[in-house]
């Protein structure tokens, strides 16, 4: 536990340091955050009253545009988490670790949102909530990772312990996912062939397209925002003995009893 | 028992050798694992239906999720003893390189409780009715994926020495990085008795356990030491 904070160092390993990248996570969530809502607003408007009805699926196929991001999300959370991990085990960062503790809840939760919303896609147009489609499959291992990286963590009580175990779990699991997603596929259309595929997508119209793309940007800005803010907290619970706590702590009361007198 | 070599190979053996006598003494144990996948083999007709023609077909399928589970009962015991009685700690601290020893303990797992399983899979393939040949197939495909089982689990036994809820997490952990070696080993037999012929799928797990072999020492070894610190 360091007790003196690294304010000294330059350029972006400054803020390898808890107590630097504190106040630098606080400034930069209510941006993200903001971002998050105003692209999720204009791409839900744009996907369910522009975005044109689509003549084969109907209506039910504009649940894509909560789908497709979030799956898209939840694999790339997994690999940036795998990238903390190693970090972390590399450089011995401890940052790096708190990062990929955070960032760990929201991949799960996206895994389980696209898979969720999936389902509700795959009743109108597949006639069914569930196939063992190979997409479906990995997503599904990929919720399993997820969930067993998140309950490592958390039953090894030593916390540098645990980052060092649940970072080289992440390590293992990343190396798996190319594996895994490739046997999946080949099993699948080794049984049943591709009677129903999701890769020969039809073309998409401009405006879909668009809604899309917004509503990806506004996953990104929402996991930003929902992992900084989760890193904070995770900073101030783990340093809670460290020196820059107090200081932190101290600002941000008088910060709040200018400027109208929340209680402490 | 003598201290084991400074080298790679002869801290491997030492290791192997160890475990292996270790095994002998509680026999008990090893029947426990055997007893566990005849059982589970043998449940899944009275759950589904006695009907030969299905379970012919789900036989590899059954074979490979018993054995997985199998495998998983005895690995909470692969490191926790010498975890618990500082045995683990000599032997990061030993001359010999860890990975080597860690790689002797895995091969003595094996053969203490994967072999049994493959030299098990005969019986469970004739109770499903399976042709002779694909029985064949089974055994190999059990062969060249058990040990993969092994590295896996041995990693994350490791991870979860001195972690609470020691066997359920470790299903947790274990279970979804299986998921390939249960695909290309099921799916080994079913190509096979489909006329597609078993080469593909036995040639990856192949690949897949030499990978084990390549990266499962250092990252076992890594998770010791990581329990250590």
């Amino acid at each position: 536990m360091t007790t003196t904070a690294i304010r000294t160092g330059s350029g972006w390993y400054r803020y390898a340091s808890p107590a630097t990248f504190y106040p630098l996570a606080g400034k930069m969530i209510p941006w993200f955050a903001a971002a998050a809502v105003v692209l999720a607003a204009a791409g839900l408007y744009i996907g369910f009253f522009v975005a044109p009805t689509d003549w084969q699926q109907g209506e039910s196929y504009r649940i894509i545009f909560i789908h497709v991001p979030t799956a898209w999300m939840a694999m790339f959370t997994y690999v940036v988490m795998a990238f903390w991990c190693a970090v972390s085990l590399a450089f011995n960062a401890r940052l790096s670790a708190m990062m990929a503790q955070a960032l760990a809840p929201t991949g799960a939760m996206f895994a389980f949102v696209s898979l969720w919303t999936g389902a509700f896609w795959g009743r109108p147009t597949w006639g069914t909530y569930w196939v063992w489609d190979a997409r479906l499959t990995s997503t599904l291992v990929l919720l399993f990772l997820y969930l067993g990286f998140i309950a490592l963590r958390a039953s090894i009580d030593d916390p540098r312990r645990a980052d060092r175990a649940a970072a080289l779990l992440a390590l293992v699991g990343v190396v798996n996912v190319p594996i895994i997603y490739f046997s999946v596929r080949w099993w699948n259309t080794l049984h049943q062939g591709s009677s129903i595929s999701m890769t020969a997508a039809p073309k998409m119209a401009q405006t879909m397209l668009v809604g899309m793309l917004l509503m990806s940007l506004a996953a990104w800005a929402y996991t930003i925002a929902v992992t900084l803010h989760r890193v904070r907290s995770i900073m101030l619970e783990r340093e809670a003995l460290a020196g820059w706590v107090g200081e932190a702590a101290a600002a941000e009361g008088t910060a709040a009893a200018a400027a109208g007198g929340a209680p402490r | 028992m003598n201290a084991p070599a400074d080298d790679a190979l002869g801290g491997l053996w030492w290791a192997c050798r160890r475990d292996l006598k270790l095994a002998m003494r509680s026999r008990t144990e090893l029947a426990v694992i055997v007893v566990f996948f005849l059982l589970v083999t043998s449940l899944f007709p009275l759950a589904v239906s006695p009907d030969p023609e299905l379970l012919r077909s789900i036989a590899p399928g059954i074979a490979w999720v018993a054995a997985l589970l199998a495998s998983l009962l005895g690995l909470s015991r692969l490191f926790a003893a010498d975890h618990a009685d500082g045995t683990l700690e000599q032997m990061v601290l030993a001359p010999a390189p860890l990975p080597a020893l860690v790689a002797g303990k895995v091969l003595a797992h094996w053969l203490a409780t994967g072999v049994p399983l493959v030299l098990l899979a005969p019986l469970a393939g004739l109770q499903f009715g399976l042709a002779a040949d694909a029985i064949a197939v089974l055994a190999a495909s059990l062969a060249l994926g058990t040990p993969i089982l092994s590295w896996l689990g041995a990693i994350a036994a490791a991870l979860t020495l001195g972690a609470r809820g020691g066997a359920s997490l470790l299903a947790l952990l274990v279970l979804p990085l299986a998921v390939p070696v249960l695909i290309f080993g099921a799916g080994a037999v079913e190509s096979f008795a489909s006329g597609l012929g078993a080469d593909a799928h036995l040639s990856l797990l192949g690949a897949g356990l030499i990978l084990a072999w390549v990266f499962g020492p250092a990252a076992a070894a890594l998770a010791v030491r990581i329990a250590h610190e």
